[in-house]
């Protein structure tokens, strides 16, 4: 069942619409990636359903209530930010006992423990009487986490969490995040303009684009039938190029490379090759029309088929991978 | 529409609104209610009639007045071209060249902050007056009082802020330029008005125009030294206390406005204009030696320096000296003020009104920033707070203090209690000097993360928990500065206060001029100099402080690391 809802939110700065009528429905336990370029509005909602910001029209809704007028405090969420955040002046512990003691604790032990139970869970129990600055990027992001679960919230937002941190930590962070999400069973709305982040992740994604959803759906769907040229071409690498009037998409490693020339080929000559480790990137030129088509294809393959700049490859676009879309969009 | 209204009032914290509502109601009532009273005195003759410019008129056709103008403009160009030239060598020095000493140098250069303008000029008349060393010994053969005493005066009064405003401009400078300059063989002087001037052009503009406003505006030196050379500060004075006549003062207010108006306009401008040229790419320069740059930035150094540890040796020297210049046997007995000066009350009081100023304008500043930056919301009315921090910068202490008198001194004006009490005078020094302290608070806030407040807002944390618990620890070292700036400027502030004090809230500041009034030379140095002890001694608490949080900060990295 839905568990957070947003109805038909607006919102302008200025003359400039940031939101525009933008539904969504989040289930219970889900985790949501909302999925976009910078700029597309996607930390706008975030905050507004946080009640950090207030929309111009439409309405929140939290567990089945009108939260559109509550105020951040009467909402039961957990956030985390891409800053952090983290009280500077404070240790790890008092950082997480802050927002503790604003609650009505019937005893300190009691207070204690849930803060030590949180540090458990993002593993931080060492560093307790650390301050920030002591720790790294990653630890620092987890003190967030756990401040941000320590007050048994309804549900979590986390605005790019991530993407202060560098590659390898980030991608060790995705899956402990997703890990504690999954054994708290908790609802989270997660931020990113990374979409390598969003598809590991998420249960399911809002793509969106210009202050708009352009697509909501699980990676799968989002990967495989990307309902616009815009997803298509933002999620993953993609071929998008025009053929009798429709634009057709299709991703560099659905593309196959026939032995022999037939009836419905394409003929494309090799412009670069990239070696990427297991698979080979080749970069091509259609002869017919020019446009440029990527391929991916397993580096062994690469190696057997022995080519070189200007080789000309027979290609064949499946009809089971071709994506297409009635008008050409500008992306 | 109700819908819309609903989505308004929901939106709102009404705890912030009033707050920013009340913060920004008690700087209206101190700031532009007075000064509404100045200006409508203006246009109003004894009687209360409005005769439009009639007193303008008056004033400038009669030409003992007149000629003020004249002779204020006359003193106020010359020590800013002074002050501009000296300042910015000195900031050169300092920031450019390898010459030794320059800690010391720095810390000398800001001794006239610490005493008050009348002391400037009091020291230069132990050296260069009738009565002074050098001119008894024959090497002064000019004539002190009048218009070069002023001009003198307010160029020791002016430097330290055109040394400190070129220091800080100095201080970075982007090392590719001048490598880049080097690779192309371009000479040193070539560098100067090519490279480094146009690079702080703007600081040039700004701190031609502060000068030129304090020199403009300065009461205690014209007092001193001025003799039968009048400038404005001195007439609005003679206007106000002497006749009585307070549509003239009122005039002579107006005109006061009009350097620091021209400024704060000019300033606007430029620092809109004024993108940070240093990027994040910036190397740091590195100044090669050369001993004969050095040599003559060291030798100019030495000059000034020496020029003011002579002024204040004049001081120790008078203050503690039997009948300065006649018998110089040691004593403490000039510690013993006389009464009829206010004595020993009057600098207890300054004590006191310097602390309150320093306490009061702390915790004021530090929240009406908070409330400027930390509140989302209210766009129109934090818009509107912020101009009005800005404005006392273009308020001389003269004006504040004849504004008040206008505003607070009419008996049907609720708040008259406060006129000839402690309390007038935090307010007017508050005021007074505000805009500085302001600035220092809001940058200071705006580099905090503004998660914070979201983040507390998450947890039900009430905002001023979240300012008393971590963005005022986080600003100690700004409050530290704040603290300071108020409580040195209070202690030697004359021209704000010099309408306000009452006979039974004597400061120290003016029983300096009583002092030296009297002829009592001997009493007069020895008050400066506890002014000046106690301004140095705050100072180096402040320094203390400054380095026990540095170092407890990084007590706290290595703590368990």
């Amino acid at each position: 069942m839905s568990f957070l809802e947003t109805k038909n939110i607006t919102k302008r700065y200025h003359s400039q619409t940031v939101l525009n009528g933008i539904t969504t429905s989040i289930n219970k336990g889900e985790l949501v990636c909302i999925l976009g370029p910078s700029g597309c509005g996607k930390t706008t909602l975030l905050r507004i359903i946080a009640g950090l910001e207030t929309a111009d029209s439409g309405q929140v809704f939290i567990d089945g209530r009108d939260a559109t007028h509550l105020p951040p405090a009467k909402r039961n969420y957990g956030i985390v930010f891409q800053s952090y955040a983290l009280f500077p002046n404070m240790t790890v512990m008092e950082n997480i006992l802050f927002g503790l003691q604003q609650k009505k604790w019937t005893n300190k032990a009691e207070m204690k423990a849930k803060a030590e139970e949180a540090l458990r869970l993002v593993d931080l129990e060492d560093a307790q009487d650390k301050y920030p600055r002591q720790l790294s990027g990653g630890m620092q992001q987890r003190t967030a986490l756990a401040r941000a679960i320590a007050l048994s919230p309804a549900f979590l937002l986390l605005d790019e969490p991530l993407s202060a941190l560098d590659a390898k930590v980030r991608a060790r962070l995705r899956q402990e995040i997703r890990s504690i999400q999954l054994s708290l069973g908790i609802t989270t709305i997660m931020v990113t303009h990374d979409q390598e982040e969003a598809l590991t992740m998420a249960d399911r994604i809002i793509v969106m684009n210009n202050a708009g959803i352009e697509q909501i759906g699980t990676p799968h769907e989002i990967y495989h039938h990307p309902a616009s040229a815009f997803v298509a071409d933002f999620i993953g690498t993609m071929n998008v190029y025009s053929h009798h009037g429709v634009t057709c998409a299709i991703r560099p490693e659905n593309i196959e490379i026939l032995s022999q020339p037939s009836a419905h080929d394409v003929t494309a000559q090799v412009t670069t090759i990239e070696f990427k480790g297991p698979m080979t990137r080749l970069y091509s030129v259609t002869v017919n029309n020019d446009s440029e088509l990527c391929l991916d294809i397993p580096s062994e393959r690469a190696q057997a088929l022995q080519l070189s700049q200007g080789s000309t490859l027979f290609l064949r676009m499946p009809e089971e991978h071709l994506v297409t879309y009635p008008v050409k969009s500008d992306a | 529409m109700r819908e819309k209204l609903r989505r308004y009032l929901s939106g709102l914290r009404w705890s912030q609104l009033f707050a920013l509502v009340a913060t920004i109601t008690t700087f209206t009532i101190v700031l532009i209610f007075p000064l509404y009273s100045l200006f409508s005195k203006a246009f109003v003759d004894k009687g209360g009639e409005f005769v439009g410019l009639g007193n303008y008129i008056t004033y400038f056709q009669s030409p003992a007045l007149s000629i003020s103008v004249m002779n204020t403009i006359d003193i106020s160009l010359w020590s800013t071209l002074f002050s501009v030239v000296f300042g910015f060598i000195y900031a050169y020095a300092l920031t450019r060249t390898r010459i030794k000493a320059k800690a010391f140098f720095r810390y000398t250069a800001l001794i006239p902050i610490f005493i008050p303008t009348i002391v400037h000029a009091l020291g230069l008349v132990y050296l260069f007056g009738k009565q002074g060393i050098f001119t008894r010994a024959g090497l002064f053969p000019f004539e002190l009082y009048g218009r070069l005493g002023i001009i003198i005066s307010e160029v020791i009064f002016t430097f330290p802020q055109a040394f400190l405003m070129f220091f800080v401009a100095l201080e970075f400078a982007d090392g590719r330029l001048y490598e880049a300059a080097d690779a192309m063989g371009i000479p040193g002087w070539k560098k100067l008005t090519h490279v480094t001037l146009p690079d702080i052009k703007f600081t040039v503009i700004n701190v031609f125009f502060v000068c030129f406003t304090l020199a403009f505006t300065d009461f205690g030196a014209p007092k001193v030294i001025g003799g039968s050379f009048n400038v404005l500060a001195t007439d609005i004075y003679k206007q106000v206390a002497g006749q009585f006549n307070f549509n003239m003062g009122a005039v002579v207010g107006t005109l006061l406005l009009i350097p620091a108006l021209a400024s704060f306009t000019v300033d606007r401008l430029v620092n809109s204009k004024n993108a940070s040229t240093i990027n994040a790419k910036a190397t740091t320069l590195i100044v090669k030696p050369n001993w004969k740059r050095d040599s003559f930035f060291f030798i100019f150094c030495s000059l000034i320096t020496g020029f003011f540890l002579t002024l204040v040796t004049a001081l120790f020297i008078g203050g503690l000296s039997e009948n300065y210049p006649y018998n110089l046997s040691f004593t403490w007995k000039n510690f013993l003020f006389s009464r009829s000066s206010g004595g020993m009350d009057a600098y207890v009081n300054s004590l006191e009104m310097a602390g309150l100023t320093a306490l009061c304008g702390t915790i004021f500043v530090f929240i009406y920033a908070y409330l400027m930056e930390k509140i989302s919301g209210f766009e129109n009315l934090r818009r509107f707070g912020k101009l009005l921090s800005i404005l006392p910068l273009a308020l001389p202490g003269m004006v504040i203090g004849i504004s008040f008198i206008f505003f607070f001194n009419n008996p049907s004006n609720p708040l008259n209690f406060i006129y000839g009490t402690m309390i007038i005078l935090v307010v007017s020094n508050i005021l007074h000097y505000f805009s500085v302290p302001y600035l220092t608070a809001s940058g200071c806030l705006k580099k905090l993360d503004k998660e914070f407040e979201s983040v507390s807002d998450s947890m039900n944390i009430p905002r001023w928990k979240t300012f008393l618990r971590v963005s005022a620890p986080l600003s100690l070292p700004a409050i530290l500065e704040i603290f300071m700036y108020f409580f040195v400027n209070a202690m030697v502030t004359v021209s704000a206060v010099v309408f306000l004090y009452s006979a039974k809230i004597k400061i120290a500041s003016i029983a300096i001029t009583h002092m030296e009034e009297a002829g009592n030379f001997g009493q007069a140095a020895a008050m400066s100099l506890l002014i000046l002890m106690m301004n140095v001694l705050i100072r180096l608490l402040y320094e203390v402080g400054i380095k026990a949080i540095k170092k407890h900060t990084s007590a706290k990295e290595r703590h368990e690391t």
